[in-house]
């Protein structure tokens, strides 16, 4: 069976909210770890969108995000990218350097600021593929992050541009994480065919 | 009253003067602006891959610089525009993580804009002009009146090309 995007199963959706679910909690745990304070988040949702509509659920295509991305090796191959808000961003990375930061919350940041939110990026990734690993009993192994802060559209035009390559469709789970307010993180897990195979056939479903 | 006319991702769209065009955002893809200067007809195109050849499932053909540029051809000729007189300006084609990976697809962005330029010159239309690579995303706007190209980019002071 081939990745068919356009025709996605239900019992893809399942498996792939399972292990969004888990992973987001496993990510609320590091994140909470490491800023030393609470975190709340929603049952994740996922959603296939058509291209046009992934710009105009992060608040439209020229809303400034922070992407963090890598790629993945091992058993299964491909990539992972995980996005915040511009905002939200600032308030994780704030919280995170307890007030040695600028404390902005919007504009740029510093180099310091930039490592801090590369950090993140990794742990909340990390914690999610760590899920996935769990999960499936394959093998993962993430490369160093890479960080982009630009408009949606254009950061989001790389796992789309992966997508591309297999139909007209891209897969998003969206987890909102409360805090003092409600911080929407994305995440979009783009495996290559021959890896979505093993996943499935790994949870015993292929 | 002008109008601007949005283009979204592996999607394109025809106008006449005085309206315009826009497509916001463009990272690794490629924005092709086209018109006929005389007839003041122009299009925009927003492709996201360099071929469509070696693509299965290409049904989407604006999704490619090759089926994506002779859509926007056939569209502007249907709305009157003389294939002769016909110019274009591109954007887009970043790079926008730094990381050199081995897989190809993280070049894409120079491989699409490789590959439009390819295809303009086989069809000989001109290219006046060209804001592509590096590693920042763009939001473009398209006015076939005057073929001004303005370039809108994060951090950036906008600029027309």
């Amino acid at each position: 069976m081939a990745l068919d995007l356009n025709n996605v199963s239900q019992q893809y959706f399942d498996v792939l909210k399972e292990i969004g679910n888990i992973g987001a909690g496993n990510a609320t745990t590091a994140l909470a770890q490491m800023l030393g304070q609470k975190v709340d988040m929603k049952v994740p949702q996922v959603k296939l969108l058509d291209f046009k509509e992934v710009g105009s659920i992060m608040g439209g295509e020229e809303q400034i995000m922070a992407g963090i991305y890598l790629l993945v090796e091992g058993d299964i191959t491909g990539s992972i990218m995980f996005l915040l808000q511009e905002e939200a961003a600032h308030i994780f990375v704030n919280q995170m350097m307890g007030g040695m930061g600028s404390g902005n919350l919007e504009g740029g940041f510093d180099e310091m600021e930039l490592s801090a939110l590369k950090e993140i990026g990794n742990i909340i990734t990390g914690a999610y593929l760590n899920s996935l690993s769990m999960l499936t009993n394959l093998k993962i192994y993430p490369s160093v992050p890479d960080l982009s802060i630009d408009m949606a559209g254009a950061i989001l035009s790389v796992p789309a541009i992966e997508f591309g390559e297999v139909g007209d469709k891209m897969l998003l789970i969206q987890t909102q994480f409360t805090d003092e307010k409600e911080i929407d993180g994305f995440f979009i897990l783009v495996p290559d065919l021959e890896s979505y195979d093993k996943i499935m056939h790994s949870l015993g479903l292929a | 009253m002008s109008e601007i006319i949005k283009v979204g991702m592996a999607d394109l769209k025809v106008c006449s003067a005085p309206d315009g065009l826009t497509t916001l955002g463009l990272g690794s893809c490629v924005g092709i602006a086209m018109r006929d200067p005389v007839k003041g007809i122009g299009g925009l195109a927003h492709i996201m891959l360099p071929d469509s050849t070696i693509i299965k499932d290409n049904s989407n053909r604006f999704k490619f610089a090759d089926t994506g540029i002779d859509d926007l051809i056939s569209q502007l000729l249907a709305l009157g525009a003389n294939r002769a007189r016909l110019e274009s300006k591109i954007a887009g084609g970043a790079q926008m993580f730094a990381f050199t990976a081995k897989s190809s697809s993280i070049q894409v962005g120079a491989r699409n804009v490789e590959a439009v330029k390819a295809k303009l010159a086989a069809l000989r239309i001109p290219l006046l002009a060209e804001d592509t690579g590096q590693n920042f995303g763009r939001t473009v706007v398209y006015y076939p009146e005057n073929g001004s190209f303005l370039i809108r980019a994060v951090g950036k002071d906008s600029y027309t090309i």
